[in-house]
């Protein structure tokens, strides 16, 4: 029983100096989510989903120090682009620099206004799509944080928005933590773009619960800030109506730790789910994406598509499964994950899973790492391209189809720049 | 215009010589054919003298205009006027075709110190040059060789070396995977590029290439170096004989 042992002290550290507030509906939700989190104590080297990176600066009781970054005069992303503004800055929402957020079709409250009441529509979602997920696999760190969380945005969408909500998480502190938990539902029939950017915190644990309702639309596009130093633990746990779809996508460009969690249940007829990243690390970057999705009902689609781009020392992970239960015939599940290592120093770690019950179904996928082409390089090169400009080239034409899952254009060609100009700064 | 001297190439990593002794002089408005059988060198040739790593050059040179290539990067060979069409084009993912040809145009005229083609002159350039090839707006849309055939594939060579306006094209089996229209097509794109300040060194295995792209001089290559040059009757030869008798006869 060491091991359990060693867990429960793990969380009563980490938990000594955050504050439960108890009141609401959300104190409610707050309590059984500390119950969950009680049975299962924080994640350790040995846990099955945490081999391949060490949770130790995720669990630690003070957020490791993180130096701040300077963009230089290089515009955040997503800077053009027509959209309602929310900005968190260490975890703490910043009212002055958000927009009005009054958008037709669109209801959005703060947890924190909103917890204190005897009911809410969010009742019916806050924790519980996490608690779903914590089944077959625990993620203790999505559970301290729907008892936790400090605050965070209900967003229900009950239109077709006319344009993107924008989380935009600013970071003025060295050693700020910030734990936030939004919930998104979208009724039948309804349509939102969510942009998130930004480094957030020193340290940032969030959670995201998504409910897809019928026919209805999600597209998330995530851009995790050009930090050296932040660490982050961020999930997903989306549930999915018939013929409902959700689309997300990170970019993840620097960054000391991160790992990104997605639960997806696809549970009525026909849904459609894509989950996507394209990362790239140089030196001290440790980058984890950790995948479920469950095929619950018939003739759904689901694509997992992540790149990695790593050099000069940089870890990356990929732990994806696709899980078909007995009652989804007709699936059609996709899973690929590669990395380009640019040098020998850098590592790809990689577990792509599929666990299949029933018979019709088809499902691929696939993992490889590799060097850039020698033959690609050469042929750009003697079309004039300099060696660098071709390399740089080549990078974005790998990590393409990750990008290719973003819908719309303008936002893609924005991600597409922030990429040119990482690679721009990591060109040695 | 090219000047090859005593070329010896061996391979990088492993102890195999490939090219024993290639000379060659080809001046400004003429086409050579190099013709040889598998394995003689043809294709390590247009490498080499393109900037392809792995082969070491044990001896001998090869300049363009004077100027000593095998000491430049690929991308300043390319700068300084000399263009590879490749037997088998590279597919790249997620690089529109537009897009690549622009950034290797204006790479170019970077590197010699001119001014580079704006968006609308590019557009005007490239449509015109594509007309010619019938490459038509969907192609040039299209990732770069990403699901093209063989002939379009060798089309987008021809439109590349029309944008980039060379003065030494190297076409390596162009013909490969190529059927009697396609070849037609790619012809005549080369003929159309031909010009008295421009030569074209063209690799092939067959001589019905050389029906449609007449050449000025025939070279034959064997294990290494040309072993007989001549008049474009020598392809014809090749044609009926085949290289055995040939080879027989030069040893």
């Amino acid at each position: 029983m060491a091991l359990a042992e060693a867990k429960l002290d793990a969380l009563s550290g980490r938990i000594a100096g955050l504050s439960f507030a108890a009141k609401g509906w959300l104190g409610v939700a707050r309590r059984t989510a500390l119950d969950r989190l009680g049975a299962m104590g924080l994640p350790g080297r040995r846990d099955e989903y945490w081999r391949y990176t060490d949770p130790a600066t995720l669990i630690a009781p003070e957020a490791p120090p993180a130096v701040l970054f300077d963009a230089g005069d290089e515009p955040p992303v997503f800077d053009t682009l027509d959209r309602v503004k929310i900005v968190f800055v260490d975890g703490e929402f910043d009212a002055r620099a958000s927009d009005d957020p009054r958008l037709a079709g669109v209801e959005i409250e703060r947890l924190t206004e909103a917890g204190g009441r005897d009911s809410h529509w969010a009742q019916g979602l806050y924790g519980m799509l996490e608690a779903r997920g914590q089944t077959p696999v625990q993620r203790p760190l999505a559970a301290l944080n729907s008892a936790f969380a400090t605050d965070g945005l209900l967003i229900r969408v009950t239109g077709r928005a006319k344009k993107p909500i924008s989380l935009i998480y600013r970071r003025l502190s060295e050693t700020s933590d910030a734990i936030l938990h939004h919930c998104i539902k979208l009724d039948p029939g309804a349509e939102l773009t969510l942009l998130e950017n930004g480094p957030a915190a020193a340290r940032f644990t969030k959670v995201m619960e998504v409910e897809v309702a019928e026919g209805a639309r999600f597209h998330h596009i995530r851009s995790q800030g050009r930090d050296h130093q932040r660490r982050a633990a961020t999930h997903i746990f989306a549930r999915l109506g018939t013929r409902s779809l959700f689309k997300s996508f990170t970019l993840t460009a620097n960054g000391r730790m991160t790992r990104n969690e997605c639960v997806i249940e696809l549970a009525g007829e026909a849904g459609v789910a894509h989950v996507a990243g394209a990362a790239v690390g140089d030196g001290d970057f440790h980058h984890d994406d950790t995948v479920f999705v469950t095929h619950a009902a018939p003739a759904c689609e689901s694509r997992q598509v992540f790149k990695k781009v790593l050099k000069n020392g940089a870890t990356g992970v990929f732990q994806g499964k696709i899980l078909v239960t007995s009652a989804a015939q007709k699936t059609d599940g996709y899973q690929i994950s590669q990395s380009l290592l640019l040098d020998d120093d850098s590592q790809f770690l990689a577990k792509p899973e599929l666990e299949i019950y029933a018979d019709d179904v088809k499902c691929s996928h696939g993992s490889t790492s590799g060097a850039i082409d020698e033959t690609s390089l050469f042929y750009l090169q003697s079309r004039g391209l300099p060696k660098r400009m071709a390399q740089s080239l080549l990078v974005l034409a790998f990590l393409a189809e990750a990008i290719g899952e973003i819908e719309d254009e303008g936002i893609a060609d924005d991600i597409r720049s922030r990429l040119e100009s990482w690679l721009h700064r990591h060109d040695h | 215009m090219l000047e090859i001297n005593n070329l010896h190439v061996k391979l990088e990593e492993e102890d195999k010589v490939i090219l024993r002794g290639v000379d060659l002089s080809v001046k400004a408005g003429e086409v050579h054919a190099i013709m040889g059988p598998n394995g003689s060198g043809k294709s390590t040739l247009s490498y080499v003298l393109a900037g392809r790593g792995g082969y070491e050059v044990t001896e001998g040179s090869a300049r363009l205009d004077g100027q000593e290539l095998l000491e430049m990067e690929p991308e300043a060979r390319a700068a300084a006027g000399l263009f590879l069409a490749f037997q088998y084009p590279v597919e790249i993912p997620g690089v529109g075709n537009m897009t690549f040809l622009r950034t290797a145009v204006n790479a170019q005229k970077k590197a010699r110190g001119e001014a580079e083609l704006s968006a609308g002159e590019f557009l005007k350039l490239v449509r015109e040059k594509a007309r010619a090839l019938k490459i038509d707006a969907e192609m040039l849309k299209r990732p770069v060789n990403v699901g093209f055939s063989g002939g379009e594939k060798k089309r987008n060579e021809i439109l590349q070396m029309a944008m980039l306006e060379p003065r030494m094209c190297i076409l390596d089996e162009t013909d490969s995977g190529l059927d009697v229209d396609a070849m037609k097509l790619v012809s005549d794109g080369v003929n159309a590029l031909r010009d008295a300040g421009r030569a074209f060194l063209v690799i092939t295995h067959y001589q019905r290439l050389l029906d449609h792209i007449k050449p000025d001089v025939v070279h034959i290559m064997a294990a290494g170096r040309i072993v007989r040059s001549g008049g474009p009757e020598l392809a014809l030869e090749v044609e009926h004989n085949g290289y055995a008798d040939l080879l027989a006869e030069v040893k």
